[in-house]
């Protein structure tokens, strides 16, 4: 593989994301909203009686929690949809069969999604800090890191689904079905603590939690989450496994 | 490629096939859908992994060295698009740079008729635009051997004659191409060797001429007389006499047209509605294949006597 094919492999990649309209409105525009809609709602007054919002703002509660919804949006959404629709419609069969590898093409999905998101959260932080008065973060390289290795796990992750569902429309369909529920149970919409035990119980164990976790902990407190940053290194290198095991099964 | 077989589960594709291909050369694989084609060529092409047989490309082991044999070969799939925003230029760009050298993208676009098109998306092509698309992008990096896999299927007329003569352009250029195909008029004019396949085994292989002349029941002369059947069975080269009311066929090698003509010139009988037929590829594909209860689909959309057709010969 010379540098040459992954260049184009990333140029190409950024270029038909920026042309997939539900990539950019799920990346860059509903985590907007959702910065409008919760920080109006909840503002940065902490909660007096301190059970929820971690004894935080409401904003500040929800600036990492956001950022961790373009991430989501990415990984599980644009990501899996471009794949997916590659395998249905045997782009990557004729790309593998013309020496365009397809750890190219993985790599420059990555690559690009990682660029995605990082626009989308800085969009959607200066959003917030504009429109709310949130804290700002106690120890940004602690955020930044999470927000690294959160990102790329999901981005595997939704390598993973674009590897094994069938079509473009049905990843998708799955992906987006998929971010609401994240965004309802995980944390990054109705506060945790006011689920109910079986929601609050699934989203403890959905994949966005401890990515919510891993970005809050460094910002609130200034102290990283080891056990989140390994939950989300576990959830990408398995989501990894699986999905190259699938792939050159193809 | 020696002793060919690919199983899928407890499916056989492909058992025991082997041909060769020289350089400059176009070599149709012909048989019914189903027949292992498909399986044969992405074999080749280390797509898939033969369970058995010695397969050789370029000199290279598709096996172990794939990296090395796909940048020498040139490949146009069965059902492989593109991402419907990807526009023409971008494609050519990307495939162009899996080799070592960088092609000059627009002398490309220009020669394969593109070149106005190079941003339009690839979704918003027609078939023939597509295939010359794919086409170009198989050439892009000048290989050696060419795979093209069903590349008329689904043209209208128009746009197969002008995909044939781009078959012929990147022969010229002296690439060795393999051409699966389901049209017998393809395989006619552009193959100098066939592979027949049948539930994955090669049942022939020769020039179009060859089969025609091995497998395609030879030649037919039907016309009026009412001299007795055996008169023309016992003339030498005739395999089969019929008559169908006052016409006689006779079916044999194509020397027996004239065996007729010699036995009736002297008769003063002679039949002013003499027909002759000469088999053609199609008829010898379907000897070889079976009565195509299982494919013929594509085949029947082009009947065997049109009087353009390579081997065709109708005769007063």
């Amino acid at each position: 593989m010379n540098g040459r094919v992954l260049t184009e492999s990333g140029r190409v990649e950024l270029l038909l994301l920026l042309r997939e309209p539900v990539t950019l409105v799920f990346a860059l525009a509903l985590p907007i909203v959702n910065v409008v809609v919760l920080g109006g709602v909840f503002g940065d007054q902490p909660d007096p009686t301190g059970e929820v919002f971690r004894g935080v703002g409401g904003s500040t509660y929800y600036t990492p929690a956001y950022i961790s919804l373009v991430a989501a949006s990415v990984g599980l959404i644009s990501v899996p949809t471009q794949l997916a629709g590659y395998r249905e419609r045997g782009v990557l069969r004729r790309m593998r069969a013309s020496g365009l590898p397809v750890a190219a093409v993985l790599g420059a999905q990555l690559a690009v999604g990682l660029g995605l998101a990082a626009v989308g959260a800085a969009v959607v932080t200066a959003f917030s800090f504009l429109t709310n008065d949130p804290a700002p973060a106690e120890d940004p390289v602690g955020v930044v890191v999470a927000f690294l290795v959160g990102t790329v796990a999901l981005i595997l992750l939704g390598i993973l689904l674009g590897a094994v569902l069938p079509t473009a429309r049905a990843a998708q369909g799955a992906g987006v079905l998929l971010w609401f529920v994240l965004l309802i149970l995980g944390g990054a919409g109705p506060p945790p603590e006011v689920l109910p035990d079986a929601m609050g119980t699934v989203g403890a164990l959905t994949p966005l939690r401890p990515l919510v976790l891993a970005l809050q902990d460094p910002w609130f407190s200034g102290s990283w989450n080891p056990g989140m940053l390994a939950v989300l290194a576990a959830i990408g290198a398995v989501s990894w496994a699986l999905a190259s095991w699938r792939l050159r099964r193809d | 490629m020696r002793g060919l077989r690919k199983t899928y589960g407890k499916t056989t594709a492909v058992d025991d096939v082997s041909f060769t291909v020289e350089p400059g050369e176009i070599v149709g694989i012909l048989g019914p859908n189903g027949s292992g084609k498909t399986t044969t060529v992405e074999c080749l092409q280390g797509l898939r992994r033969p369970d058995q047989g010695d397969v050789r490309v370029l000199g290279l082991d598709p096996r172990h060295q794939v990296a090395t044999l796909r940048r020498r070969i040139g490949c146009q799939l069965q059902d492989a698009a593109l991402p419907d925003r990807l526009r023409v230029g971008e494609a050519v760009r990307l495939f162009a740079s899996v080799g070592d050298r960088r092609p000059d993208i627009d002398a490309l676009l220009r020669e394969w008729g593109l070149r106005e098109k190079r941003r339009a998306p690839f979704g918003s092509l027609s078939g023939g635009q597509r295939q010359r698309l794919f086409v170009a992008l198989a050439l892009v990096n000048d290989p050696e051997l060419v795979f093209l896999d069903e590349m008329t299927t689904g043209l209208d007329p128009t746009a197969r004659r002008d995909a044939w003569r781009l078959v012929e352009r990147v022969r010229d250029r002296g690439a060795a191409i393999v051409l699966v195909t389901h049209f017998m008029d393809e395989a006619e004019r552009l193959c100098d060797r066939l592979v027949v396949l049948r539930d994955g085994a090669v049942v022939a292989t020769g020039t179009p001429a060859e089969l025609v002349h091995r497998h395609g029941g030879g030649l037919t002369a039907s016309f009026s007389s009412d001299l007795p059947l055996p008169v023309f069975a016992e003339l030498p080269g005739v395999r089969d006499v019929r008559r169908h009311g006052t016409t006689v066929e006779v079916t044999g090698e194509p020397a027996v047209v004239l065996r007729i003509g010699h036995l009736l010139v002297p008769t003063g009988h002679v039949p002013a509605d003499l027909l002759v037929r000469q088999a053609t590829l199609e008829d010898a594909y379907i000897r070889l294949v079976g009565d195509g209860t299982q494919d013929g689909t594509q085949d029947g959309a082009d009947p065997p006597t049109r009087g353009d057709e390579p081997g065709t010969a109708v005769a007063r």
